[in-house]
């Protein structure tokens, strides 16, 4: 599969109509594009893991995405568990319930905030990052003497990316939903008066594995769609550092959407 | 008489309404250097990657040896991109991997060869541009003209039947555009590779070309060996030469 793409149209577009009529036929062929994409890197896998440049690139991926975002997706998360823990708490305080506290806090971030935060997270700092650094790649020509080497820029440079999205977004979820509660658990002892036994008690007791399944499910999700997206703007940019500059800010805001629209899907789906 | 390995047939190429190319239509011979030249704008580096299919012409056909590039499944693709090596402007070595790993690259990822005699096809290539000193070097750590002469090792590694250069001696200074014209000429003179070189270089390409053509509103308005187009009666030869020495007529 070629990933340097032509215009679908030689000629201008006739009329203002024609214009409207060939950006919506574009924005579907976008979707297409990246749902190619993610196909062609699933077949890529296999690849991945036993090339050694393919190989030493995932292991790339993986550090990047699991150990350098660390410290961004810490501080989100410990503030995302204070702040629920602080409305919340706040509320149940005026019914006497600060006990249920705990399970508030791990239900929210287990269901929906621990996924949620980690993939803003992910999209703001390694989807970004792999969009910028693929366009770079794609003006400067190196994603064309790739395909002239006769070496699959999806294999080479996607499937990596978006291999290593997928296994660390799950495991930086649940570290966002242990950070959050701890998060939670200060607020709760020190500021609502809390018993830090009592609210771990109460949050461990209310966390099923249904809700773990579906919270790192969402994770998995965003993590691929995440790469997806940001794997297919690098691969569209064009126009020099402008373009560059483009495809990264709709990779950030086309992941954005995405992991709002798909959170409410895979919560339809899994919670009736 | 010489073999055409490569012939551009009737190709045209539009980009939103405008004709880049317009029916350019040529030949190169095995073995011989061919310069494109010409002024901004008329579609030199598209023809290059027309040739590698990177682009696919609005009308018209490309051959490689006797194969449609233009309409070649994907496996006749990969073989003929396999014999060709292609330099970019800017040597499009990957800013992670050393020069070495570079050039290194085309083997680890196409063919079985052992690490040994890829190893040794390397030293060989880097050798050949006279970059052995920089093999374990980063891009970034080498100078512009350096970088290219990576591109050229990693083009030609695989013992390319034909390079494509686009614009090889773009913002060198005059003494590196020197040293890669010789390069390029002699990789043609000792491994017979057949060359396509973009330039706006007309100096080196009257040292280093076979023939030379200009092409003009993506048209093909001269293509002859460096002695007949520099005596060239055509207005538009006339016309490019003049403006290389800065005159009018």
């Amino acid at each position: 599969m070629t990933v340097v793409r032509e215009p679908i149209w030689d000629d201008a577009p006739a009329g203002r109509l024609q214009g409207v009529a060939r950006h919506s036929v574009g924005l579907f062929a976008s979707f297409g594009w990246a749902a190619h994409i993610l196909w062609e890197s699933v077949l890529s896998f296999p690849g991945v893991v036993c090339r050694r440049n393919s190989r030493a690139d995932l292991v790339k991926q993986l550090y990047v995405t699991g150990i350098r975002t660390l410290p961004v997706v810490t501080v989100v998360s410990l503030f995302m568990g204070m702040i629920l823990a602080l409305q919340v708490g706040l509320e149940l305080r005026r019914f006497n319930q600060e006990i249920y506290l705990g399970a508030a806090v791990m239900l929210s971030l287990v269901r929906e905030m621990g996924p949620f935060s980690c993939g803003l997270c992910l999209a703001a700092c390694v989807g970004s990052a792999i969009a910028a650094e693929l366009g770079t790649m794609k003006v400067n020509d190196e994603v064309a003497a790739l395909e002239i080497m006769s070496i699959s820029p999806i294999r080479f440079l996607a499937a990596p990316r978006i291999l290593a999205l997928f296994l660390m977004a799950p495991v930086l979820s649940f570290y966002c939903c242990v950070i959050g509660t701890i998060g939670g658990g200060v607020v709760g002892v020190t500021q609502l008066g809390v018993d830090f036994a009592q609210y771990m008690s109460s949050a461990i007791s209310i966390a099923d594995t249904k809700d773990l399944f579906v919270g790192l499910l969402k994770a998995v999700v965003f993590g691929v769609v995440i790469g997806t997206v940001s794997v297919a703007e690098g691969f569209g940019a064009d126009l020099g550092a402008t373009g560059v500059g483009k495809s990264t800010q709709r990779s950030v805001i086309v992941s954005f959407l995405m992991i709002l629209m798909l959170g409410y899907m895979v919560t339809r789906m899994c919670y009736r | 008489m010489p073999e055409a390995l490569i012939r551009f047939e009737n190709v045209t190429k539009r980009f939103r309404g405008t004709a880049v190319l317009d029916g350019l239509t040529f030949d190169v011979m095995k073995g011989e250097v061919l310069c494109v030249v010409g002024p901004s704008g008329t579609g030199k580096s598209v023809t290059l990657k027309h040739l590698v299919r990177l682009l696919t012409p609005t009308s018209g056909r490309v051959f490689f040896d006797g194969t449609d590039v233009t309409s070649c499944d994907g496996r006749t693709l990969q073989r003929i991109r396999g014999r060709i090596g292609y330099l970019f402007q800017g040597g499009a070595l990957l800013a992670w991997m050393t020069v070495a790993e570079n050039v290194a690259l085309p083997l680890e990822e196409c063919t079985d060869l052992p690490d040994a005699e890829i190893e040794r096809r390397v030293a060989k290539a880097l050798e050949d541009v006279e970059l052995s000193a920089a093999a374990d070097k980063y891009p970034a750590e080498i100078s512009g003209g350096m970088q290219k002469r990576a591109g050229l090792a990693r083009a030609i590694v695989r013992e390319s039947d034909v390079v494509l250069y686009d614009e090889p001696t773009s913002g060198l200074d005059p003494v590196t555009s020197v040293t890669i014209n010789r390069l390029i000429r002699k990789l043609n003179h000792e491994l017979g590779i057949t060359s396509v070189v973009v330039t706006h270089d007309l100096q080196g390409a009257l040292t280093i070309a076979d023939r030379i053509l200009l092409l003009k509103g993506g048209r093909c308005v001269e293509c002859s060996t460096p002695e007949n187009f520099v005596k060239s009666e055509s207005r538009d030869v006339r016309e490019f030469l003049a403006a290389m020495k800065g005159e009018t007529i």
